[in-house]
């Protein structure tokens, strides 16, 4: 099917853009590389009064670093994110889970801000932030804010965002102190995953972050407290109860839970080293 | 406010101007205003690749681009990969393979098998199969579209 008919906005500055969010009053929607947004229009779930293109924000892109945190503008596009030498270099768990994301044409088009604020259960970089302990700075009509990406995901495609826009995130540069691990299982390459985790590890402390799994990026506190006292991996995978698996016609909750463990032994064995 | 737009954009080296609704896709304008009817239309919403076209040298999803986004862009489609001749070492080697039928998807494959090629992919079938996961055949069973891209790595490196 075809989209309904919008008003196409193209805002040049941030501030600007703020305001026609507030002027529309929930009736727009803010478009960043569409690859999300696009599909759910053409299906009609989204009909959006007027679209709020964030091509010529400029407040909105750029890779940096400070010190210990890298600063990721919220309009980088998942193929910039690939071929960025600060993003191999510092945050090597986004290097491992992007080939996963799609395909090249759609990597091509698409945002992390976008992925982050459409918050789909099965998308891989919500589940990154929250292995990360990335924060998402969001700018609104008060002005800006950072919100924990612990804080960030509520639910099923919901998130702390509020008349707000997602300007970038921020993701703390690896330590030498850290290993990453990372897998996903989908029916076919580039697909959203049926289960997957990414993990950081810390010294000797666990975080893990589960995705496909549940209503939203889960991590399971018992979980990763077994997998830092070196649990066996049978008592660790029995802290997997703790998710409400989703139920759907890919997977019911028992596959689902089934192959969130094998995700999750798979991706410790894979760790950096 | 504006439910159509002024646009302009190069396609396939020429430069082109239209007004276009805000709604118009980027591969419905491309087919039904400019008659470049070799990007396919499928699913229209970014799984079937039949659409995949370039745009600034990137692959895209034409059913995912609204027309008025490529303002001030160059578009390349199949008929403009063909023409300059980027195309022509796949297009023997998928007619030598067999590797179409219908034909429906090839467009599309060409498109996203020239990227691959272009980025310096290797002859490795398990990397063209993840390559063209975006991309679906309904008639080959995409073996011979793997022959085919191997085929052009193999000869245009040697
Ligand atoms: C064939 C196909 C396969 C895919 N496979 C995967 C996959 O395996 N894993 C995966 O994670 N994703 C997948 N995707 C989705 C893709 O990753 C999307 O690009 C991404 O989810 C959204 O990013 P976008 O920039 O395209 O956002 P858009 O589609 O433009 O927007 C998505 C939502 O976020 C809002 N938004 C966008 N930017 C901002 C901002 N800065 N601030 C506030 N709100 C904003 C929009 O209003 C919209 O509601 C796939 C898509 C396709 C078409
Ligand atoms: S028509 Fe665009 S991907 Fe199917
Ligand atoms: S040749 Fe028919 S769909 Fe590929």
């Amino acid at each position: 099917m075809k989209a309904p008919d919008f008003d196409y906005l193209r805002p040049s500055s941030l501030d600007v853009a703020l305001a026609m969010l507030i002027e529309h009053d929930g009736e727009a929607m803010p478009l960043a590389g569409g690859q999300s947004l696009m599909p759910m229009m053409n299906f009609r779930v989204a009909a959006p009064e007027a679209l709020i293109d964030l091509a010529d924000l400029t407040e909105l892109r750029g890779i940096t670093v400070d010190t210990d945190t890298v600063r990721i503008g919220a309009m980088t596009r998942y193929a910039e994110l690939m071929s960025d030498p600060t993003v191999q270099a510092h945050i090597p768990l986004i290097g491992m889970a992007l080939p996963h994301i799609a395909h090249d044409a759609v990597r091509n088009r698409g945002t992390i801000g976008g992925s982050l604020a459409l918050a789909d259960p099965a998308a891989e970089m919500p589940a990154l932030m929250l292995a990360l302990d990335a924060s998402i700075e969001v700018a609104g009509p008060d002005g800006t804010r950072m919100i924990k990406a612990d804080d960030f995901f509520l639910g099923m495609f919901e998130t702390a965002l509020d008349d707000e826009l997602i300007t970038a995130i921020h993701v703390p540069v690896a330590t030498p102190a850290q290993r990453f691990g990372f897998h996903e299982l989908t029916q076919r390459h580039g697909d959203y995953a049926l289960a997957g985790v990414a993990i950081a590890k810390t010294d000797d402390s666990y975080c893990a972050a589960f995705f496909g799994v549940a209503d939203r990026a889960t991590r399971v506190p018992e979980l990763e407290a077994a997998l830092t006292r070196q649990d066996n991996i049978k008592t660790v995978l029995t802290h997997l109860d703790q998710i409400d698996f989703t139920d759907d016609l890919k997977a019911n909750h028992t596959t689902r839970q089934r192959l969130a463990g094998v995700a999750l032994t798979r991706a410790l064995k894979g760790m950096t080293q | 406010m504006s439910r159509s737009i002024d646009i302009k954009l190069r396609v396939n080296g020429e430069d082109v101007g239209a007004t276009v609704p805000a709604r118009l896709n980027l591969v419905d304008f491309l087919r039904e205003e400019l008659c470049l009817t070799g990007s396919h239309v499928g699913c229209e919403h970014g799984v079937c690749g039949a659409c995949t076209l370039t745009v600034d040298g990137d692959t895209v999803r034409g059913c995912l681009m609204l027309a008025t986004q490529a303002n001030g862009k160059e578009v390349t489609t199949i008929e403009g990969l063909a023409d300059s001749g980027q195309s022509t070492a796949l297009q023997a080697a998928f007619t030598k393979r067999n590797a179409l039928q219908c034909g429906f998807c090839t467009p599309g494959m060409l498109a996203s098998a020239l990227g691959y090629v272009n980025a310096g992919g290797a002859a490795d079938r398990d990397a063209i199969r993840q390559h063209i996961s975006g991309n679906y055949c309904r008639c080959t069973g995409y073996q011979s579209i793997v022959d085919a891209i191997c085929d052009v790595i193999k000869e245009t490196r040697t």
